[in-house]
């Protein structure tokens, strides 16, 4: 009989109204930069836009603004007020779902069904939690009078774009700060339909302030002298240069940063989720998740039946068209990222790991890569230490619980980690043992406004995520 | 030994000596204490053999304090880090005791700071410090700690973990309430420190109160001598992962130590615009070298 | 063929080594495997594969009717529409087989003589399965002698939930014995077992004792089948065929009523059990409103219109 092949499933393209050209979104309207980028679709390299680069003097009118509308309206406004605004931003996201989730997809290279079903729902989630902290800030624990810190300068990453602004304006505004958010240079669309969606909110201007552009632009915005609070996510490369940079100043900082998350795999593991739990924690998104399990670290007992069903699995995963809706992998997002997986991945297999995809057929233009696991993976390899930022597992084995915590948290990194065991009492130490901000135990890469998100040693500083989130939004 | 008739300068606690006969002989000479460091519960002298001169509050000599090197550092460090994984993993109830016990300690040894010249009214407010700090470790977790209501069936429960490490600039002065506002904080959440400080006398005897009071060996270290030439060792450090600046007058020395941490992520607490050691602290000290670990696990039957 | 298999011949030597091979199974985590099986149901079939999977499942109907009130009259529509599922389409495949209580069977025999569709019977005292041993294999035997080459037995729920499981290996065994030559489905009625761990035990009892399928439900309970009860099941006969060489059908029965709801099964057969399931042979839905659905939906295929009820026989 002939195989149940899916005919192909694309979301239409159709609910995107793409400009030809974005200005920079400087107190409540769209203006020119001082120069220009092409924005890209990295499934198909094709050109989306021209985006606006942001100079340092447009990052000091952006900052202006945020300042002025801080000091006239928005700091002096009645939390239950502000708390109104951003219901109606996480309203209108969810309204205008289908169209941020396919304009994601087409930017990002994400596949629409993680866009659609995760990164724009939490994103509206995100406001609508936020939302509702406004008018309530003297009960969250930061004294009886928290008073906002000024304008915040945020800097995001590429890799879930919509989500990290949510993460970054909501808490923000709610506590009564203004914001100038810089997007990635690669991934700026989304953050620029959400300033169409201030608008629709009817947001004072100058609350908001989009500057797009590169590192520059960012420098500029993290630099600005009348910053009051730079918040970051990105590489703990950058972000040890924006500590720096922060340094001696009176800005408050927080900082996400990168990550070698272990997932460790008991031998009484329920071994159908786990397997799932590995798949989700490695490939969702591309890999492309600062808390990704690339790190498997599997009891020896269990290595060879785990690794039997994890390649069966992953023969099943579709990689593709980011908009075909039974995509389970998208595109990577740029040139640049491409070459920097292939060139782990080639330091992997040059350290003597054996490398494994499942047969898959990757498109001919755009930027590919296929699942991969390195089996045989010690923790001197450089596949074990260094972040990949891609879908690329490194496999390890351990004998005894000692031997698996000492493993996972051998590493600078400590932002997240996975167990899998059926076992409650073990999980609940080895939980307490590892030196990590988030714990999946038994489930993994789940998010949640309420939740806080934030890492140990060189994953940076900070939460971000329930009412912890708002910390490092009000002076205290 | 033969006594020799002679005034000593240190001979503050002797007083003349008249035997049953009421003979007059000669005054008894001071038994002086050598201020050495404290590093993992012992009191070494530095490596380097270096000691310097600290004179009392008149210029006159009152003992040769060990000067702390790069090495001391360093091995102050690794005495830290050998006694963080008993002492964050330590019960709160215990961890309560130990400081309890560092206040009762100190109680009982107040003449020994106010000899060192250190006010009585300021020894009063360290030791209720102590106190405050000792009622907290059980209750933190749960003023910042807590269940986060997720959308979906999972339990999910966030709780504060110590960073780790954490390297103290101490402040000048209060020398006793300073040194313990900044020390407490940290180890009652679970830390380990290093703390350098400038005020060898009254660190030296607080180092043996705590040696005294069931405090582990190494979960508090004592460097006596510059911060100017220590601190950046632990600023720079890389398995320190919190730095204490809040006591740190030298604003350029603070800024160079904030940019060399910054390298490793380091946690810092930069230096108090106008540092009111007597005021409420707060639960700032505590929380700055504090993790928040969320811990999530499905609901179902 | 004997009912236990050589590489696990020796779990069912006795009561407590078969307890401690069933506890011994992977743990099923009931969140994770819901999320599983909700994420195979995002899935989008469409255009080709959409009529591809209609067909498929058309052919993999076990078309249903246990009713006190079914009649020979009831039953011999039910067999014409078996035959025939759309009188107006001869491209239209006609189902799996027919399911009817015991009673039944002669009349569905002669109705179905020389169609090439399956004749299944319930039998052992169903759907509740609480009566004697004896009374069970008379129902079987009587079930086969009349017509039937396929029986859809019930596990003793009981038994089961208080642990004795060599006594309902034992029972499945007889069972398998009587059938001679017939199909044995064995039904786990996992609305009752209520825990995932319990219907993966459960499926590797009835796979050890020689069941030939594995079925959710008798349709009688609530819930009935649910896409992670399958999914359980699916991985039970993956693993099955890994450990032993021998390949074991999945029935999902009751509930299932929409081609939307066929095709998510249909898709989480081939991602969890893999093609090899895609067959009528391996893999069949125990169903009867579903039918004329999936007549609607593929007329709505081949047309481009919607169709609508009246258009299709009621029987």
């Amino acid at each position: 009989m002939s195989r149940f092949e899916y005919a192909p499933a694309p979301e239409s393209r159709s609910i995107v109204k793409l400009q030809p050209s974005y200005g920079l979104f400087i107190n409540g309207e769209f203006v020119d930069g001082a120069g220009s980028f092409k924005t890209i679709s990295p499934a198909s390299e094709e050109v989306l836009a021209e985006v606006a680069e942001a100079s340092t003097a447009d990052v000091d009118r952006a900052v202006k603004a945020a300042r002025r509308a801080y000091e006239d309206v928005w700091g002096s406004m009645p939390g239950r007020e502000r708390a109104k605004y951003l219901f109606r931003i996480a309203r209108i996201i969810a309204e205008r779902s289908r169209e941020l989730a396919v304009l994601e997809s087409l930017n990002n290279g994400k596949p629409i069904k993680e866009s659609r079903d995760v990164d724009v729902p939490l994103a509206a989630a995100h406001f609508f939690y936020y939302a509702g902290w406004a008018d309530k800030l003297p009960y969250a624990g930061f004294g009886a009078d928290p008073r906002p810190l000024g304008v915040a300068g945020q800097v995001i990453p590429w890799n879930f774009p919509l989500l990290m602004l949510a993460w970054k304006i909501a808490p923000a505004l709610a506590a009564g700060n203004t914001v100038v958010l810089k997007p990635a240079e690669t991934t700026p669309l989304t953050a620029l339909l959400f300033a169409e969606i201030c608008q629709q909110a009817e947001l004072p201007p100058g609350v908001v302030n989009i500057v797009t552009g590169a590192g520059e632009t960012g420098a500029a915005v993290v630099n600005h002298p009348d910053v009051d609070k730079v918040a970051f996510t990105g590489s703990t490369e950058v972000g040890r240069i924006i500590a720096r940079a922060v340094a001696g100043t009176n800005k408050k900082i927080t900082l996400e940063l990168g990550g070698k998350a272990a997932n460790i795999v008991f031998d009484d593991a329920a071994i159908d989720q786990a397997v799932e739990g590995i798949v989700n924690g490695i490939f969702f998104n591309q890999g492309h998740v600062c808390c990704a399990g690339s790190r498997l670290l599997v009891q020896e007992s269990v290595a060879d039946q785990l690794l039997e069903s994890l390649k069966r699995r992953m023969a099943t995963l579709r990689v593709g068209d980011p908009l075909d809706k039974n995509t389970d992998v998208g595109a990577i997002n740029s040139a640049e990222q491409l070459t920097r997986i292939k060139a782990l991945a080639e330091i992997g297999s040059a350290e003597g790991a054996e490398r494994w995809s499942p047969a898959c057929e990757l498109p001919d233009r755009g930027f590919w890569f296929a699942p991969t696991i390195f089996t045989g993976v010690s923790q001197a390899h450089r596949i074990a230490r260094e972040e990949i930022f891609g879908p690329v597992l490194s496999v390890l084995t351990f004998r005894t619980p000692g031997e698996a915590v000492e493993k996972a948290n051998n590493t600078p990194y400590g932002l997240s980690a996975g167990i899998w065991s059926e076992k409650g009492s073990r999980i609940l130490a080895i939980a307490d043992q590892l030196r990590a901000g988030v714990v999946w135990a038994n489930t993994f890469n789940k998010f949640d406004p309420t939740s806080p998100f934030g890492g140990y040693k060189e994953s940076g500083y900070g939460r971000e995520g329930g009412r912890h989130g708002l910390e490092a939004y009000l002076a205290g | 030994m033969p006594a020799k008739k002679k005034e000593s300068a240190d001979s503050v606690a002797s007083a003349t000596r008249v035997t049953a006969g009421g003979v007059a002989t000669a005054p008894r000479l001071a038994v002086r204490k050598t201020y050495k460091l404290f590093i993992g519960g012992a009191f070494p002298r530095s490596e380097s053999g270096r000691t310097y001169v600290v004179a009392d509050s008149k210029g006159q000599f009152v003992a040769n304090a060990a000067q702390a090197s790069r090495k001391d550092a360093r091995d102050a460090v690794l005495a830290a880090r050998a006694a963080f994984g008993k002492w964050s993993g330590a019960t709160a109830y215990n961890k309560g005791q130990v400081i309890y016990r560092i206040a009762e300690m100190l109680e009982g040894r107040r003449d020994e700071f106010t000899a060192l010249e250190v006010p009585a009214a300021e020894v009063d407010e360290a030791i209720d410090r102590l106190v405050w700090y000792a009622g907290w470790t059980d209750k933190l977790a749960q003023v910042v700690g807590g269940a986060n209501p997720v959308a979906g069936p999972y339990f999910n429960l966030s709780s504060p973990e110590p960073s780790g490490v954490v390297a103290v600039v101490a402040p000048s002065a209060p020398t006793l309430l300073g040194l313990v506002s900044v020390v407490a904080p940290a180890i009652a959440t679970g830390n380990t420190v290093i703390v350098i400080t400038d005020a060898p006398r009254v660190a030296i005897t607080l180092a043996e109160v705590l040696a005294t009071s069931d405090v582990p060996g190494g979960v508090v270290n004592i460097l006596t001598g510059s911060a100017a030439e220590v601190a950046p060792w632990l600023a720079s450090h890389s398995d320190v992962n919190g730095l204490d600046l809040t006591g740190l007058a030298d604003a350029k020395l603070a800024l160079e130590l904030e940019q060399a941490a910054a390298e490793t992520l380091k946690r810092v607490r930069r230096p108090a615009a106008a540092p009111d050691w007597s005021a409420d602290p707060g639960l700032a000290p505590m929380t700055a070298y504090l993790e928040t670990k969320t811990v999530w696990h499905p609901k179902g039957l | 063929m004997t009912a236990t298999i050589s590489p696990l011949s020796e779990v069912t030597r006795s009561d407590a080594a078969l307890r401690t091979f069933l506890h011994g199974l992977p743990g099923v985590d009931r969140v994770g495997a819901d999320a599983r099986a909700a994420g195979l149901g995002t899935r989008s079939i469409k255009t080709t594969a959409k009529a591809w999977a209609i067909d498929l499942a058309i052919r993999m109907v076990d078309l249903t009717t246990l009713e006190g009130a079914d009649t020979p009259g009831k039953v011999r529509a039910l067999c014409a529409k078996a035959r025939q599922p759309d009188p107006g389409d001869p491209t239209c495949p006609p189902v799996a087989a027919i399911c009817v209580y015991p009673s039944m069977v002669p009349t569905a025999a002669a109705a179905l003589r020389g169609s090439g569709i399956h004749l299944a019977s319930v039998a052992t005292a169903f759907p509740s399965g609480q009566a004697p041993l004896k009374v069970k294999l008379d129902d079987t035997r009587a079930a086969v002698a009349a017509g039937a080459d396929e029986i859809d037995m019930v596990i003793s729920r009981g038994a089961f939930l208080a642990g004795r499981y060599l006594e309902v290996f034992e029972e499945i065994v007889a069972i398998k014995e009587a059938c001679g030559s017939a199909h044995l489905k064995v039904i786990l009625e996992t609305g009752e077992l209520v825990t995932y761990d319990n219907v993966r035990r459960a499926s590797w009892l009835a796979m050890l004792a020689g069941g030939d399928f594995i079925k959710t439900s008798t349709g009688k309970v609530a819930p009935a089948a649910t896409l992670p009860v399958t999914l359980i099941m699916l991985e039970a006969v993956r693993d099955f065929l890994d450990t032993t060489g021998r390949k074991v059908g999945v029935k999902p029965a009751g509930g299932i009523r929409t081609t939307k709801d066929a095709i998510k099964y249909l898709v989480m057969v081939n991602e969890i059990a893999g093609d090899g399931w895609l067959d009528p042979d391996w893999f069949r839905f125990g169903a009867s409103t579903l039918l004329n659905d999936l007549l609607m939906q593929r007329t709505k295929l081949a047309t481009g219109h919607y169709s609508g009820p009246d258009y299709f026989t009621l029987d």
